[in-house]
């Protein structure tokens, strides 16, 4: 069944498959409708971090570690959660100026360094040659599986000529292909869309894959989770190695495979590539900050149920548990799937890292130094991109090769897992050049370069040295007596430091050289102005003054420019950078002025073709003048920011003080109008204390000035006299304590008592004066005894004010008044009522204010009972300060007015 | 004799002024009221008015206008009696045809001097 002629086509017809998508999506482009302008194709195409690491190793190395493989996920996890801030920076900074790698950036921040680039660009080349090494080993290992099992596929493996090697063919088939549709343009600009759309497709085909053989395994295999969870249980070895202590390095480890993921993610090429390079729309991060880590839960959902499977099982070499599992079970169609599926792990990942080391090469490495050569320059129209593809496509085969070799030659000794981890260190070297030179204007070129050769030599020493020495290329005393046998260089424990898994080992040591360094070396050494102003271009990328500003002032003709941009680009091109603006463009007038715009246009189209310092090398060679300094960028950033900054509190004081006005307003407007009342009412006061003393005073002055009198009349006048002099001290009193009641100062004696018998007092007090009025009063007192908490002389004060008031309102022919007292809701109910005209509904709060006698009165007999108009309101001032109230409505009985004084029952007295 | 008519709500100011009047040899009529006050005026056509302000119903500044306004009564003599000392309440009384303004309380000898000297400037 499992012929090699179907396993073949099914390969090819799957590379067609491929091939077509990548065609498509490439055409759909050159027709302006993207395809890949999507933030799920987005997020499916940064899946290409899932290599065919993810898909055979994270198995095998759960298998052996336990779940401390999720880690490699949670990094990029954390990432991604972080791209509002980092990721979106670097995506912003790289459509601005057209990067096309991850040296093109980082030479980019430090001053479009050609040294730096290149730097960067080998050292690439190295740490990810081995992982490229890997996806061959994967596709050869899972091919001969698949072929020989369930004989070992070892038999196969070590026995085949150098010609018969698998290997081999697929790293050149693989490089056929990625010359094909990576590089079929001429215009070798820095986006893909035809391989990005290629790569998402290749991330559905593998999750898909994944999750098929995940479920076969729990469903079909072990009948549901339960039932493979309860078999483990009962095998000690198994559910200890799930256990979380299982990863090496304990807590260290953690932190250090959480850092180095997360740092990979930034650092890998491939990754740049597509998480930065290839993007379309920044916006589309958005999306894929989540739908990225959704993707990694589903692909890693299965790698602990197989892993244990396998183990319970006994499939053989856990790297290969997911074709064994469904060949061991006798199944044909998954196991082919299940190979498809690692292929286009493997394949997705070798396609996108190859192009991104191709760019590299091209554009770090072999473009600045052609650039050097005079002969060039000679060079025929549009010949320059020609030879750009060449050198790509040279470089595509080199690398594939390379990769062939490193797995040909020492290959075999690490597992899959171990080679990600090896070159995951060597990529993370890039993240503090790249990193602190997105936050820290002050790091330059040098502490970048020497910082990166440190850290990479650590690296070099401490993982790769290692590898060589256990494949047997060197001796394998030293990884365990160190060089020339001293102890402390051993490569896997630096200066005696053991515990560490060695990852973590060589994080710590290469992190701390290499950051020590750029720091160190940023703070002693001056950068150049064009450094300056890339720093301040790159720290400042997310500024928003920075998106509409022109970065280029610099003097050149139209001709000249366009001259250059068909030499280098081609007519298309060129035409496509001048005619943004103006359509069917023709160069007329090629001895006019060119525009900044048109500059700075020129010189990102040189820069995503060629990279931008082989760019900047080209637009000084026909522009006179600088990219725009350091200190005008500056000024721009902070003139803005310090004037935003001054509007801004500005605008603040002001609302402010429109506030404190709005307030001061009001508090004067309150101010006149308590001023308004007092005066009202000290008119008031003293035209009602007037009233008395015109009466005393009359009769003193007709008493002095007339001695004849007759004695009955004389004693009349006294009496009249001492009557308003009575009058007087009452209506003084009733100031004062209305004075007290409203300033608060009045002191309330409130303590628990019976307002029945209060009642009852107060009746008996004022029992005389209704006689003399002949008032019939009625007294219906329900509770008793009725608790509530109160002032008893107030109190009463109030109720001999109401029942006083009353029968002076009273119908004046037959006065009835009722006393009602009664509990309900836990309140008690002091009701007065009386048989007068009562109060009309306007009137009655009117009653409550001070001397607001009513001037209305008895309509029949037009007189008005005598009072001082502060009786009422300070009954009601006292019975809110005693926490009730007191308030007029309609009699219910006798038809006048019912004044009802409501106060809370007191409770455990 | 010359009448007096007194308009005043308080009965005791009522009763001083009455006897004052009677001693310094009028004759005397009273008002508790506004309403009151213009009837009296209708029916016992009185020589002088003593008119308060803060009365029960109109009050006594309409009253003055209901004097000054009709033709009999333009010309009465109004003497305003009243404890609003204020000086826009005075301003009010001379600007609506008081004759004069006397505040509460009262000199008694001021008040029969005043009433006299309003008298003797009618008769002229």
């Amino acid at each position: 069944m499992r012929t090699d002629a179907l396993i073949l086509s099914a390969v090819f017809g799957y590379l067609g498959l491929l091939f077509l998508v990548a065609a498509w999506g490439d055409r759909r482009a050159e027709q302006g409708r993207s395809i890949i302008n999507s933030p799920t194709v987005y997020a499916l195409s940064i899946a290409v971090y899932c290599t065919a690491w993810t898909f055979y190793g994270s198995v095998g190395r759960a298998a052996q570690f336990g779940p401390s493989f999720l880690l490699i996920y949670l990094g990029p996890t954390l990432a991604m959660m972080l791209s509002p801030f980092i990721i979106r920076k670097m995506v912003r900074i790289a459509a601005r100026q057209r990067l096309t790698s991850i040296a093109d950036f980082i030479s980019a921040r430090y001053g479009k360094s050609v040294g730096l680039g290149a730097l960067v660009a080998l050292i690439s080349l190295i740490t990810i040659t081995p992982y490229i090494a890997l996806q061959l080993k994967a596709i050869t290992v899972s091919h001969a599986v698949l072929i020989n099992y369930p004989q070992s596929a070892d038999s196969i493996l070590y026995n085949e000529r150098f010609w018969m090697d698998r290997s081999l063919w697929v790293a050149l088939v693989l490089a056929v292909f990625i010359i094909l549709f990576g590089t079929r343009h001429l215009d070798a600009s820095e986006r893909h869309e035809g391989m990005v759309a290629a790569i998402a497709l290749e991330s559905l085909v593998k999750l898909v894959a994944f999750l098929a053989v995940g479920i076969f395994v729990v469903f079909i295999l072990f009948e549901g989770p339960g039932a493979l969870f309860a078999q483990v249980a009962q095998t000690p070895a198994l559910s200890q190695l799930m256990q979380l202590e299982s990863v090496p390095g304990g807590a260290t480890g953690w932190v250090g495979m959480l850092l180095l993921a997360f740092l990979a993610f930034l650092t890998l090429p491939r990754q740049f590539q597509v998480l930065v390079v290839e993007n379309v729309d920044e916006q589309h991060l958005a999306r894929a900050s989540w739908l990225f880590p959704l993707y990694l839960l589903l692909i890693n959902l299965f790698v602990i149920p197989i892993a244990l499977a396998g183990l319970l099982l006994d499939a053989g070499d856990p790297d290969s548990f997911v074709l064994t599992l469904p060949l061991s079970a006798g199944l044909e169609g998954l196991p082919l799937l299940v190979f498809i599926g690692g292929l286009s792990a493997a394949t997705g990942m070798v396609i996108v890292e190859t192009i991104a080391l191709s760019t590299m090469v091209s554009n770090q490495l072999i473009m600045p130094l052609l650039l050097r050569s005079k002969a060039l320059h000679a060079d025929s129209r549009g010949g320059l991109a020609r030879l750009l593809l060449r050198v790509r496509r040279v470089a595509i085969v080199l690398i594939l090769l390379l990769g062939y070799l490193y797995h040909a030659l020492i290959g075999d000794t690490y597992s899959l897992v171990t080679i990600g981890l090896v070159s995951f260190v060597g990529a993370a070297q890039f993240a503090p050049a790249l990193l602190i030179g997105l936050y820290w204007r002050g790091a330059t070129r040098l502490g970048a370069m020497y910082g990166l050769i440190a850290g990479f030599l650590i690296w070099g020493y401490t993982l790769l040295l290692p590898g060589f020495a256990q494949s047997g290329w060197l001796d394998a005393a030293l990884l365990t007596d160190g060089p020339w046998g001293v102890g402390w260089l051993t490569p896997y424990a630096l200066f005696g430091l053991e515990e560490w898994d060695i990852y973590s080992h060589s994080l710590l040591w290469s992190m701390l050289v290499n950051v020590g360094l750029l720091v160190g070396i940023s703070l002693f050494t001056r950068p150049t102005p064009l450094e300056q102003t890339q720093a301040a271009l790159f720290t400042e990328a997310l500024h928003p003054n920075l998106q509409t500003t022109p970065l280029q002032r610099g003097q050149t003709t139209q001709g000249a420019l366009y001259e250059l941009l068909v030499r280098y680009l081609g007519f298309k091109a060129a035409l496509r950078v001048f005619s943004k603006r103006t359509h069917n463009f023709e160069l007329t007038q090629p001895h006019l002025p060119a525009s900044d715009d048109v500059i700075m246009r020129a010189e990102q189209a040189l820069a995503g073709s060629l990279g931008n310092a082989s760019a900047r090398i080209l637009i000084n060679s026909v522009v006179r003048g600088e990219a725009l300094d350091i200190e005008s960028i500056l000024s721009m950033l902070d003139t803005t920011t310090q004037t935003l900054e001054y509007n801004r509190q500005l605008k603040q004081k002001s609302d402010e003080l429109a506030r404190i006005g709005q307030d001061l307003q009001s508090a004067n407007d309150r101010l006149r109008e308590l001023d308004r009342l007092k005066d009202e009412f000290v008119a008031m006061v003293s035209h009602e204390l007037r009233t008395p003393l015109t009466s005393i005073r009359a009769f003193a002055e007709i008493l002095a000035s007339h001695q004849d009198i007759p004695e009955s009349k004389r004693q009349h006048f006294l009496q009249v006299m001492v009557l308003e002099s009575q009058r007087l001290s009452r209506l003084i009193d009733e100031i004062l304590d209305l004075a007290r009641l409203e300033s608060g100062r009045m002191p309330l004696n409130a303590v628990p008592l019976d307002l029945a018998a209060l009642a009852d007092h107060s009746l008996e007090a004022i029992a005389r004066l209704q006689e003399e009025r002949n008032v019939s009063l009625t007294v219906a007192i329900d509770e008793r005894p009725a608790r509530v908490i109160g002032d008893p002389d107030r109190l009463e004060q109030i109720i001999i004010n109401l029942l006083d008031n009353a029968s002076k309102f009273a119908n004046q022919e037959d006065p009835r008044v009722l006393l009602h007292l009664f509990k309900q809701n836990q309140h008690i109910y002091l009701c007065i009522e009386d048989n007068g005209v009562g109060i009309e509904e306007k009137e009655r709060e009117q009653v409550f204010e001070k001397f607001n006698q009513l001037l209305s009165g008895d309509q029949t007999t037009g007189k008005r009972p005598k009072g001082s108009g502060l009786g009422l309101p300070i009954s009601r001032a006292i019975a809110t300060h005693l926490g009730g109230r007191l308030w007029v409505e309609n009699a219910q009985v006798l038809n006048g007015a019912r004044f009802v004084l409501r106060l809370s029952e007191a409770v455990n007295i | 004799m010359a009448k007096v008519l007194v308009v005043d709500d308080e009965p005791n100011i009522v009763l001083s002024i009455e006897f004052l009047m009677e001693q310094a040899g009028f004759e005397v009529t009273s008002a508790a009221d506004g309403e009151q006050a213009l009837e009296q005026v209708a029916t016992h056509t009185p020589d002088v008015v003593l008119l308060d302000i803060s009365l029960p119903g109109i009050s006594g500044f309409d009253v003055l206008e209901a004097l000054r306004s009709r033709p009999a009564t333009a010309l009465l003599p109004v003497i305003m009696l009243t404890a609003h000392g204020r000086e826009v309440e005075r301003e009010k009384g001379f600007a609506l045809g008081a004759n004069a303004y006397i505040t509460k309380p009262f000199s008694t000898q001021a008040l029969v001097d005043q009433v006299q000297a309003v008298l003797a400037e009618k008769t002229l």
